[in-house]
């Protein structure tokens, strides 16, 4: 194979991969007034989950519901409506779950506490650790302290014999 | 620290994983894609769409309401919309189901009707949705879907995936014989145990 070849081989699939990339962008095409409108675009496509996908922003997905959602979310947005006004719009339709930041409520609630809950558990057990262990070694028992100086005492003569 | 405690510390993270194992076994049963519909008690939003068979008459919310009814979505090229028609058909045979029929997103007008023609057509109206207008306001994200509407206009339940013997009995049929019951309306006899 010549290197040239492999060159265009390369060059072909690298380019193929980048049209495959933009497959939405390629036969739906959003002109905006503002730069202000266009993110505002990316940013609901990116926060929106298409529900017939589910683990995918309408953003990412290419199902045909994404596609209407991301035109029916332009057209919103040409409207004027903003971004609260857009995802409530979705929710009402296809529920909290469209949003892909969960609201407080009593059936998320448990999301928002539990790794606080964590934190909390786990800084209580260290400190108590560290307690205990500091509790422990500050109160040595007679005989505890009997074979403390008699190790040192061990230690002591062999310094003195290697001298 | 008593034995007592001690044994209880060292318990914990035990009878929290478990519990967190429970969870997760249960999670592995429970189906992803059924999503509550947050339209039930609200009106079916207003629409205006064409005939399915008449591409210049137009229908609005207003054939939605005065009697209890179901909406059906489905398109020629959803599979499952094919094994439920039969049921469909069977619905308005031997119940006399009221079914709105709204066609979603479907490939051509022509291939809608001639499904309805092949297959038989169990709706007293059919909606042509092709931008999936409709579908999208109904919080709609596949086919079939059966909504349950109210003599108000009020929807009732959804349903999503096909109606069958199974699921009418279970599901849908006793919300739809409950409001007929409400607006005073006949109930077949062997489904007068659905209401009971």
């Amino acid at each position: 194979m010549s290197s040239r070849f492999v060159t265009t081989l390369l060059a072909v699939s690298i380019f193929s991969f980048m049209l495959g990339m933009n497959a939405w962008a390629d036969n739906e095409f959003y002109e905006f007034e503002t730069a202000a409108q266009e993110r505002q675009f990316n940013t609901l496509a990116g926060e929106l989950r298409c529900p017939k996908c589910q683990n995918q922003t309408i953003a990412d997905s290419d199902a045909p519901l994404a596609q209407d959602m991301r035109e029916r979310v332009y057209q919103m947005i040409m409207e004027g409506k903003s971004n609260a006004e857009i995802i409530d719009f979705m929710k009402v339709r296809y529920g909290d779950f469209v949003h892909y930041r969960p609201p407080i409520n009593k059936s998320t609630l448990i999301l928002w506490l539990a790794p606080l809950a964590v934190i909390i558990i786990g800084a209580l057990a260290v400190w108590f650790n560290v307690r205990h262990q500091r509790s422990a070694s500050a109160e040595l028992t007679p005989e505890e302290e009997a074979r403390m100086d008699e190790m040192f005492a061990k230690t002591d003569k062999a310094e003195e014999r290697d001298k | 620290m008593s034995v007592k405690t001690r044994t209880l510390v060292l318990l914990t993270p035990l009878v929290l994983f478990l519990l967190l194992a429970i969870f997760l076994f249960k999670g592995l049963f429970s189906d992803p894609t059924k999503l509550d519909s947050a339209l039930i008690g609200r009106e079916v939003p207003s629409f205006e769409l064409p005939d399915l068979y008449q591409p210049d008459v137009t229908h609005n919310q207003e054939i939605v309401g005065g009697r209890p009814m179901l909406i059906n979505v489905w398109a020629t090229w959803c599979p499952t919309c094919y094994a439920e028609h039969t049921f469909l058909n069977q619905l308005l045979a031997e119940e006399d189901v009221y079914i709105i029929g709204l066609n979603y997103k479907d490939d051509s007008r022509g291939a809608a009707v001639r499904w309805l023609q092949d297959l038989g057509d169990p709706y007293a109206i059919n909606l042509f949705d092709f931008t999936g207008l409709l579908a999208l306001d109904l919080g709609v994200y596949g086919a079939p879907e059966t909504f349950v509407v109210d003599a108000e206009g009020i929807i009732r339940y959804r349903h999503v995936g096909d109606l069958n013997e199974r699921v009418w009995r279970t599901e849908v049929g006793p919300v739809y014989y409950r409001a007929m019951q409400e607006s005073g309306l006949e109930i077949p006899e062997h489904r007068m145990e659905l209401v009971e």
